[in-house]
């Protein structure tokens, strides 16, 4: 019946949402002419700086005056929310929003640097750096929920992940040997993640926030008992930045892009591939049948509980893998909970970003600039609490689950028990 | 959780099942073999973590008396220590008794809110809530200890009411999953605080780090005699009671429980479903207010950043005790004497204090799995009946 | 292909579903399943799918026994089942769904959709199965989503066809449809087996009648060798008496008039389009329709479990529109929620505490917020008796009571009340034929006591036993009212069917007008007088 009932209620919902996104673009720009483009003196310059630390070509930097600049990015949130509220962009809505919000924060920056000079391809770099765990956190999360168990266990997978990479690889003498490790370990607390939720039918909240206490109690008593009587087991060393040649050298993108440590290339290809896996290929089928409908799937001759299984077991690996990078990839050793969270921001991202690979990782450089944000202004001493950077991601996801910006969309089975008789 | 039904009705009314004694050895006798299960687990990891036991192990083939004896000694040290520390003398008792306090108002909140459908992860952002407000209150105020401490108290249920209220009211208005919002909730909570801690309304004078005023003295909680153990227990204690006759004797409960085991049947009934939600996580939110500010007024007098660490406490003290006042506070005994103890326990037998986080770990996943449980230990499954599973999905 | 089952028993934990069941399908023939609800079709042919193993018994395709421990190795037996509940992944295209499980593929496992589009067009044109193949499930209507699991099976090669209650969700002209589909298939060699509780479609389809009652074979038949009366009585085991006993109504007062109410459904479709009607007290108004025409979200618009568009819902008088359903309950309304599993009862709560789901907070239950546990038990202890819930106890969990003593409970709840208005959704749906007497007998009797009664039912007899005057929906509208002499299981199946030009609707249009105008006196007549067609 639903075809002849299909004249979708053009409602006023929808309407009342247009109206409600006009008004916002108007107000950023207006708050973007007032506070940061009165808001720099005239006559000064922001400098934003184009080289990395690696990069052979010398960029002159690029100065702008700051004030024009800024006002400029206004009057385009200001000209956006015209349009939007007299014709109405449609279904680019959400993009004309991010549009917007990214015309804020550039003005914000010209405002934060004028008369001052900024490296942005330097934040830009440690946007991507920063983003890294995040994003491997959500696809663990991801290859999880798709098939219907839902994963907070994230965080606890990488703290255990991160310090096996550091112990092992220690012990071993090879980054290698670390990493496979470090994602065993993530894969094991996944196997137990599923045990719990499929066999025991644990609810899986619960199962998820066992590991992540016995996680971080686990790591804490270890690194107590072992690490800090044995400091030689905790300096594993990190995976070298493998230049790739040529693209390395492009301006600005290259060194952003193609100097990087094995972890990065990891995480593009993972993306990518799960990306490809999950919506073209047999196994993705199948995997989002059991996520969305598992009785269905399990109606055409599909095992419903082994692809929740080896999903929440490849879903432990990555988070394994996001693990490795904090002690492998990054800082070189395991420090208490020095995941300190970000398994948390990771589930934010995967929300944030549908439940969709490419939209996780977009989710997770967002993360990762409001981090890197918060980084840079600290150097340009700009008097604004860095806290309030540092919980964007918490309210972004707030406001996506509680549909304020689009509604995410979770899988239809997701957290749900699958019994047979 | 919807699980599947035979399609055929059963036409006869099934036979009556009182609530035989088997149904109660069994939820007395499955936490009890988690606790037992979890220290054995428990033990294990000591054994195997500590160098020169393990070392003994290694080449048990040469001398496998030692490696058994040696392990034995550290198992028995540890949890002797432990056990001493928790209940060995008066002093100990006190300690025990002091950790629980703020431990049985956090599992109290996540356990009201289960019995109303709600997962409140969020007991950290909600003792954050409390201490921010109660902590304000205590060292800005002066008045008389009559007076300043209830308004202190009052005030830290008031700041955790409103925090936890923002997740039922999401919940309510958008249906926003209170397990996202709540940890969403926390993170933020844990921002703000780092915010206030450097303001000049909360950072002590003179002070550069993150660190909060302390509280006059008089809010403090009184200590009893020369015990730390204070009223803070007292507190807890009767809380216990007011939400156990909160949830089996008034409507309110009855409403909470009603909509806990089927929203829309309540719905259907005429009560509001989405006022229940609010006031639920409010009352919840207030209840870990009152455990952050326990602890605040109680101990340690003043706010730094981080978080204390009971919400996930909260959580397994709520699942061992079955979502029942009385339960929770025998679960948040044992954990308090587990906390209690720790530190006797790393004294004597040089295990990390950070063990019991493991057992306590351990203790949830056991308890939270009761066929795991039977099927260790082989029992007998009474019916077909498991332990409801309590979130849904987080669509919805 | 030949099919058979020998001696399949299932049980479950308290519940024997299947005992001893024999069948035997023949290659190319269309094999009925006749029985009540709950009389163990569905559970007989999950076992042949593989979703349930059989306790005892054993299966055998030409003539070789096979185990099928799951649909996959059904499916490979060239065995397809359409489920009752259709086991579509909604965010999935047609075309996914055909292949889910076979899917065609290039090399490193991707998926070759245009493969299996292709050979999913080929199937629709052979068996005139029209789909789009690119549409998504969740916007189909339900006759199309049926065609998209019929080709799922084809799409796996099924010899074997398991229907189970293909029409519950069909109107008349899409039962049309199918039957000529099955008729194809037929030609074509399949076998199909067709599980309903409707006589007069197995009649229609049948080549051979297996009747089942109560998990075991009664007996085995073709449709010329019986009629719809010896059918009708295996199935029940008795001699059924369905039409109730109803004495001419004495129509009273309106009570409550609803008019051009227009309701959205989840997905915000417009469901309810512009209805009006009113109810007096003192009768019965059934409203008939295949199942999703928008009954279910006008009771909820009405009942304040919805909310409203536009239109508005007038109760004794007074605006109620958007009201919730607990202001709704205090003037007088009871309701008996269509899934009482889901909607009407607290399945793991005691009968006692079901009993005072509404009136919780008012004496003698309770004080201030402080329950009254003394008067709890009091009132469950009564109500028990006077409504004959079946129940060694007021403190058994109303999820161990029987389908038709956890109906009486609600009803028990509901009707126990001073009310002015009734609302009942499918009242005796899945119940056994004592428990649907019994409380027909309490609605007809509520009606005489006064109350405007409106019963929403899918089943036609029911309507018609019941209804003093029926309106019937078609696609969020009422497309025809009819009094109670007047209406016939033919004219009510035209008005199901949305086929309002015959007449029917008009006639009474024009009649309603011209007795506005000369304000005819009261019955037979009078219940005319009240229709107001959309």
């Amino acid at each position: 019946m639903s075809t002849i009932a299909a004249a979708p209620a053009t409602s006023r919902v929808s309407i009342r949402r247009a109206r409600v996104l006009g008004i916002v673009f108007m107000a950023l720009g207006f708050a973007a002419a007032w506070w940061f483009g009165f808001g720099s003196e005239s006559g000064l310059d922001s400098t934003f700086g184009l080289n990395s630390r690696s990069s052979e070509v010398d960029l002159p930097p690029l100065a702008l005056p700051s004030r024009e600049t800024a006002l400029l990015l206004a009057a385009i949130c200001v000209f956006l929310g015209a349009i939007q509220l007299t014709r109405g962009f449609g279904k680019q809505a959400n993009l004309i929003l991010g549009v917007a919000v990214g015309c804020f924060i550039l003005a914000f920056l010209v405002w934060a640097a004028r008369d001052d000079s900024l490296n942005m391809v330097g934040m830009l770099q440690s946007t991507l750096l920063r983003s890294v765990p995040i994003t491997l956190g959500a696809l663990s999360g991801l290859l999880c929920e798709r098939s219907g168990v839902i994963n907070i266990a994230i965080e606890g997978m990488m703290l255990t992940a991160a310090f096996m990479g550091a112990i092992v690889g220690s012990a071993a003498g090879s980054t290698w040997v670390g990493l496979i490790l470090a994602v065993l370990a993530g894969g094991l607390l996944g196997a137990l993640l599923a045990v719990l939720s499929i066999r025991y039918r644990v609810d899986q909240i619960v199962g998820g926030t066992v590991i992540n206490i016995l996680a971080l109690g686990l790591t804490s008593y270890l690194s107590a008992q072992i690490l800090a009587r044995y400091q030689n087991l905790n300096s594993p060393g990190r995976f070298p930045v493998i230049e790739i040649p040529l693209l390395s050298d492009i301006p600005i993108i290259g060194p952003m892009l193609f100097a990087n440590n094995l972890f990065i290339y990891l995480m593009f290809i993972l993306v990518i591939g799960i990306n490809i896996a999950l919506f073209r290929s047999r196994w993705g089928l199948r995997v989002r049948a059991v996520g969305e409908h598992p009785k269905a799937a399990d109606t055409v001759g599909i095992k419903v509980l082994g692809v929740r299984y080896r999903n929440v077991i490849l879903g432990g690996m990555v988070a394994g893998l996001a693990g490795a990078y904090f002690t492998l990839g990054s800082v070189g050793r395991f420090d208490e909970n020095m995941t300190g969270g970000r398994g948390f921001i990771a589930l934010a991202a995967m929300i944030f970003g549908r439940w969709n690979p490419i939209g996780a990782f977009g989710a997770a450089l967002v993360f990762g600039f409001a981090d890197s944000l918060q980084n840079t202004l600290a150097i340009l001493q700009v008097p604004i609490a860095s806290e309030f950077l540092l919980m964007a991601p918490y309210i972004a996801t707030i406001l996506v689950v509680a549909g304020v910006v689009g509604r995410a969309r979770p899988p239809a089975a997701d957290g749900q028990l699958y019994i047979k008789e | 959780m919807k699980t599947e039904t035979p399609p055929a009705e059963p036409q006869e009314i099934e036979p009556p099942r009182p609530r035989s004694r088997s149904i109660a050895v069994e939820a007395l006798l499955i936490p009890l073999l988690a606790l037992f299960s979890a220290l054995v687990v428990g033990g294990i990891v000591m054994i195997f973590t500590d160098p020169e036991v393990a070392r003994a192990w290694a080449s048990v083939g040469r001398n496998p008396g030692n490696a058994i004896s040696m392990s034995w000694d550290l198992v028995s040290s540890a949890y002797g220590a432990l056990f001493e520390g928790a209940f060995g003398n008066p002093t100990a008792l006190s300690e025990t008794l002091l950790a629980s306090t703020p431990l049985i108002l956090a599992g109290l909140s996540v356990a009201l809110a289960f019995r109303a459908g709600l997962f409140n992860i969020g007991a950290e952002g909600q003792i954050i809530g409390g201490m921010l407000t109660s902590s304000w209150v205590a060292f800005t105020l002066d008045l008389p200890l009559v007076i300043h401490l209830p308004i202190a108290l009052i005030a830290g249920f008031l700041g955790g009411a409103f925090w936890g209220s923002i997740a039922g009211f999401l919940k309510a208005r958008t249906g926003a999953h209170e397990v996202i919002t709540t940890i969403m909730l926390n993170f933020i909570a844990l921002n703000l605080l780092t915010f206030f801690l450097k303001t000049p309304i909360y950072q002590r004078p003179g002070r550069t780090d993150p660190l909060s005023k302390e509280v006059a003295e008089s809010a403090r909680l009184p200590s009893f005699g020369d015990y730390r153990v204070n009223w803070g227990i007292v507190l807890a204690l009767l809380t216990a009671f007011v939400v156990w006759y909160l949830l089996f004797r008034t409507t309110i409960g009855f409403r909470f429980r009603a909509v806990g085991a089927n929203p829309k049947a309540a719905a259907y009934a005429g009560m509001s479903v989405a006022g229940t939600y609010i006031l639920a996580m409010a009352l919840a939110g207030g209840l870990s207010g009152l455990a952050g500010t326990a602890n605040l007024l109680g101990v340690v007098y003043s706010m730094s950043p981080g978080f204390l660490g009971y919400g996930f406490d909260a959580i397994a003290l709520a699942l061992l005790g079955r979502t029942h006042p009385l339960g929770v506070v025998l679960a948040a005994l044992l954990f308090g004497a587990l906390r209690a103890g720790a530190l006797q326990m790393q004294g004597t037998a040089g295990v990390g204090t950070d063990i019991i986080v493991v057992i306590q770990a351990l203790i949830i996943m056991f308890v939270a799995a009761p066929a795991l449980v039977r099927e260790i230990y082989r029992i007998r499954a009474r019916s077909a009946i498991e332990t409801d599973a309590i979130t849904k999905s987080w669509a919805s | 292909m030949k099919i058979e089952l020998k001696g399949i028993t299932k049980r479950f934990p308290g519940v024997i579903a299947n005992k001893d069941v024999d069948l035997i399908v023949n290659g190319g023939e269309v094999h009925a399943l006749l029985g009540e609800n709950g009389a163990g079709k569905s559970t007989l042919m999950n076992v042949l799918y593989g979703l349930y193993e059989p306790t005892e018994g054993e299966v055998l395709v030409n003539g070789e026994p096979v185990t099928f421990k799951s649909p996959g190795d059904a499916i490979d037996s060239a065995i397809g089942m359409v489920h009752q509940h259709f086991m579509l992944v909604p965010v999935f295209t047609v075309t996914e769904n055909v292949m889910l499980g076979v899917e065609p593929t290039q090399n490193f496992g991707l998926l070759d959709k245009r493969k299996a589009r292709a050979r999913l067009v080929e199937l629709s044109e052979r068996f005139g199965l029209k789909v789009d193949p690119d549409a998504m499930v969740e916007d189909l209507p339900v006759g199309v989503e049926q065609r998209v699991e019929i080709l799922k099976a084809l799409y796996r090669k099924a010899d074997c066809l398991i229907l189970d209650e293909p029409t519950a969700v069909l109107t008349p002209a899409e039962i049309d449809d199918l039957f000529e589909v099955i008729e194809t298939l037929k030609a074509a060699g399949v076998s199909i087996i067709f599980i309903s509780h409707k006589l007069k479609e197995v009649m229609a389809v049948a080549d051979r009648i297996t009747v089942l009652r109560r998990g075991e074979v009664v007996g085995s038949t073709t449709p010329n060798e019986t009629n719809e009366q010896q059918l009708a009585e295996m199935m029940v085991g008795r001699s059924v008496q369905l039409t109730v006993d109803v004495e001419q109504a004495q129509p009273g007062e309106k009570i409550l008039e609803v008019t051009d109410l227009e309701v959205l459904d989840d997905r915000m479709h417009r469901t309810v389009k512009g209805v009006s009607f009113e109810v007096r007290s003192g009768e019965i108004l059934a409203i008939a329709g295949v199942q999703g025409n928008g009954q279910t979200e006008l009771i909820e618009g009405i009942t304040g479990m919805r909310a409203v568009e536009t239109g508005t819902v007038t109760l004794d008088g007074k605006d109620v529109t958007g009201s919730s359903s607990k202001r709704l309950f205090e003037m007088g309304m009871a309701h008996v929620p269509e899934d009482r599993q889901e909607d009407g009862l607290v399945t793991s709560f005691p009968i006692k505490d079901n009993l005072i789901l509404n009136t919780y907070q008012n004496a003698p239950y309770s004080k201030g917020i402080v329950m009254n546990r003394d008067a709890i038990d009091a009132g469950a202890d009564k109500l028990v008796k006077e409504y004959d819930v079946r129940t060694p106890s007021i403190e058994v969990n109303a999820a161990a009571l029987s389908g038709g003593n956890q109906q009486k409970v609600i009803v028990a709840r509901e009707f126990s009340h001073s009310n002015n208005l009734l609302i009942a959704s499918q009242p005796t749906r899945g119940l056994d034929v004592g428990s649907i007497q019994y409380i027909h007998g309490q609605i007809v009797a509520k009606r005489n006591e006064g109350a405007a009664v409106i019963i929403v039912s899918s089943e036609l007899d029911e309507i018609l036993a019941l209804g003093d005057r029926i309106a019937v929906m078609y696609d969020g509208k009422i497309i025809g009212v009819l009094d109670r002499s007047e209406a016939t299981r033919e004219r009510c199946g035209m008005l199901m069917a949305g086929l309002s030009g015959e007449g029917v609707v008009r006639q009474s249009a024009t009649e309603t007008s011209a007795v506005a105008e000369d304000e005819r006196p009261p019955p037979p007549a009078s219940s005319a007088e009240e229709e107001t067609t959309s």
